[in-house]
């Protein structure tokens, strides 16, 4: 419970764009991930804003092939 | 409770506060920055546009021509004497971002390139200047990176992921530093302080739609306003016309630019009936005023009619992708439809304060006192988007707003060098000088069943969009005034069910709303008292600038909700004043 807390303020970023997309996973797609992707997802909120900002608004494609995996789940989370 | 001391606090550790930081860590002061969020992941981050400062690279340009220019953006409400003093200054800030790491982006011969931006003119007035000093598109990002970089190695203390709660004072009205929380852990700390800076950004968070990170709460506004300082000019808030409807990212000028155009609920092309010449291309407020007129005249579109649409699908696929690739990155991200074939929903989005807490050029905090002219408060400064120098006056000019932080931090930092060397030594802390905070954190913890925070701020940032948004009138503000206090009692009665210490967002988002509460009341009090429209504060019953009665700041006090007024500086530091005039672009 506490590291989902610990989380979910990670997830509070210097842009709007980001705090959108990163509050809407981690309030649903997250609860599905399994430890080794939750470990993945923790790591993924250690780099900068503008790098995530490129990867979550599909502009770049990470070179990792499972932070491809957890950038497409971000995004399948954002609500429309 | 755990007790640090140092020589100066800041409060925020966005560009200006890690601006400000630098300064005094590189004059061996021990300087310690609070910041709720991991310092990079500040607002400032967000900032793409640019540094404003006459360099010349280009053109020719001259610090006095942008100094016409943010006077003449101001709506002749900002101070002139901090006006010159910022252009003076900001080539200077542009070099020793350069010396600091900023990557700026160059031109062929190697000097720093420069793009044009709206609002800037050669020779008061003339043509198209090119001032705005760029890293690609992400100059802020590189802005903070730099700076923190630069901190870490001048051992700047850091309490990262701490909540400022209040500020600290005694009984003479000396500041001295304040209570934060560790949000990992719950635990208050009291940090001890000579000088304290406020450098805790703007309240975009105070609107339904707006374009600011979730951290921009206003907290360091809020933290004065309830130690008793007024805030300046709370009434001119920014808009974009078009940000996406409910979720307020910026749909930029560039997408009418290309050919798009906005339709209402009823498909009709409203913008013809109020702007026939500019149509779509009308200047900001008007068209974010005609949005707003369609929406509340019912003729909006979707299931609550709440929004307009902003039509590009009739440029073809081909345009749309070679000259909007970013704007359609993002509204298939979030929207799911490619604007390529689908029109974006679009509403009014809150981009900036232009408002805050009152300072002279040196970043001390000012009050009025009695009758007579205004004084510093000892001990306390603000710079940056919360601070109210007031550079931007009435309305910010593009690229003035990374310049205002950087110029602004420095300078209350150099200011805050020279009075330490005068004060040796700490005042002692009152024994109940943390009593407001705990008392504060004691309630949030207390059980009950009350309303809920979210439910909450959704009623507040909903009537703070309607009643106090792009559409003003005499009706419509004292209606908002009403529902903001109404909100502000119900607040009293409001509980959180998670009363757990580690990282417990829910009292943080508890204590955030409180902040945003008292900034909203100071927002909506003074559009309400402000009868004529001046910059961003635009309204239909007033709709001229009256300069006889209202070339003046406002200052907005908790205490009895009272409006106060202090003259415009009008008067620069060397050269002649430009006196109002009527604002024609």
């Amino acid at each position: 419970m506490s590291e989902l807390a610990r989380l979910r303020w990670k997830c509070r970023r210097g842009m709007l764009e980001l705090d959108l997309l990163l509050r809407a996973f981690i309030n649903g797609g997250y609860a599905q991930l399994d430890a080794a992707q939750r470990a993945r997802f923790d790591q993924l909120l250690d780099y900068p804003d503008a790098l995530l900002l490129e990867w979550l608004m599909g502009r770049i494609r990470p070179t990792d092939k499972d932070v491809v995996q957890l950038v497409d789940k971000i995004r399948a989370a954002a609500a429309p | 409770m755990e007790k640090r001391s140092f020589d100066t606090l800041i409060i925020g550790a966005g560009g200006g506060g890690l601006r400000a930081a630098l300064q005094l860590s590189q004059a061996e002061a021990r300087v310690a920055v609070v910041s709720k969020v991991f310092p990079t992941r500040s607002h400032t981050v967000a900032a793409q546009g640019g540094v404003n400062a006459a360099l010349a690279n280009v053109l020719p340009d001259n610090w006095h021509w942008h100094m016409f220019d943010t006077v003449k953006g101001s709506d002749y409400l900002g101070d002139q004497d901090a006006i010159e003093y910022m252009c003076r200054a900001a080539p200077r800030a542009v070099y020793e971002l350069e010396h600091f790491g900023v990557p700026f982006s160059r031109l062929e011969t190697g000097k720093i390139y420069q793009r044009a931006f709206g609002g800037q003119s050669r020779d008061f007035g003339g043509e198209q200047a090119v001032r705005t000093c760029a890293a690609a598109d992400r100059t802020g990002h590189a802005i903070l990176h730099s700076l923190y970089q630069q901190n870490i190695h001048a051992r700047t203390h850091f309490f990262d992921e701490y909540f400022a709660m209040e500020l600290v004072q005694n009984q003479d009205g000396y500041f001295l530093g304040a209570v934060a929380m560790n949000i990992a852990d719950g635990e208050p700390i009291l940090i001890e302080a000579k000088t304290t800076i406020l450098a805790t950004g703007g309240v975009g968070q105070l609107f339904r739609t707006n374009t600011n990170a979730l951290v921009n709460t206003g907290d360091g506004m809020a933290m004065a306003l309830r130690a008793g300082i007024p805030l300046q000019d709370m009434e001119f808030f920014q808009f974009h016309p078009t940000g996406i409807a409910g979720k307020g990212m910026l749909i930029t000028e560039g997408a009418r630019g290309e050919g798009g155009y906005l339709l209402n609920g009823d498909g009709e092309r409203f913008m013809e009936r109020y702007a026939p010449n500019a149509k779509d291309l009308a200047s900001r407020d008007v068209v974010s005023r005609a949005i707003a007129t369609e929406v509340r005249e019912g003729r909006g579109v979707g299931p609550n009619r709440d929004h307009v649409l902003l039509k590009l699908d009739h440029l073809g696929a081909d345009i749309v992708k070679k000259r909007l690739p970013g704007i359609r990155d993002m509204v298939m991200t979030f929207l799911h439809t490619d604007p390529a074939d689908t029109p974006i929903p679009v509403y009014p989005t809150a981009h900036y304060t232009m408002g805050g807490i009152p300072t002279d050029r040196h970043g001390q905090v000012v009050v009025p006192v009695q009758q007579g002219a205004e004084e510093p408060v000892p001990g306390l400064y603000a710079v940056g988007e919360c601070a109210c120098v007031s550079v931007h006056g009435a309305n910010r000019l593009g690229g003035n707003s990374l310049l205002d932080i950087l110029v602004f931090g420095r300078a209350a930092a150099n200011h805050v060098i020279e009075q330490l060397k005068e004060q040796r030594y700490h005042q002692p802390i009152p024994g109940d000088a943390a009593d407001v905070a705990l008392e504060r954190l004691a309630r949030w913890n207390r059980q009950g069943k009350g309303e809920s925070i979210a439910a909450l701020r959704a009623q507040l940032t909903k009537a703070m969009e309607d009643h106090c948004g792009v559409f003003r009138n005499e009706d419509v503000l004292q209606e908002g005034q009403q529902a903001v206090l109404a909100l502000r009692e119900r607040l009293q009665d409001a509980y959180i069910d998670d009363h757990s210490q580690v990282f417990n967002t829910a009292r943080i988002e508890a204590m955030e709303l409180e902040n945003l509460v008292d900034t909203a009341l100071a927002t909506v009090s003074s559009a309400l008292a402000r009868r004529e429209s001046r910059g961003a504060h635009s309204r239909i019953d007033y709709p001229e600038r009256d300069d006889q009665q209202w070339l003046k700041h406002s200052l907005f006090s908790l205490e009895d909700l009272k409006m106060d007024y202090k003259p415009v500086r009008m008067k620069p530091l060397t050269v002649d004043s430009f006196p109002p005039k009527k604002r024609t672009y």
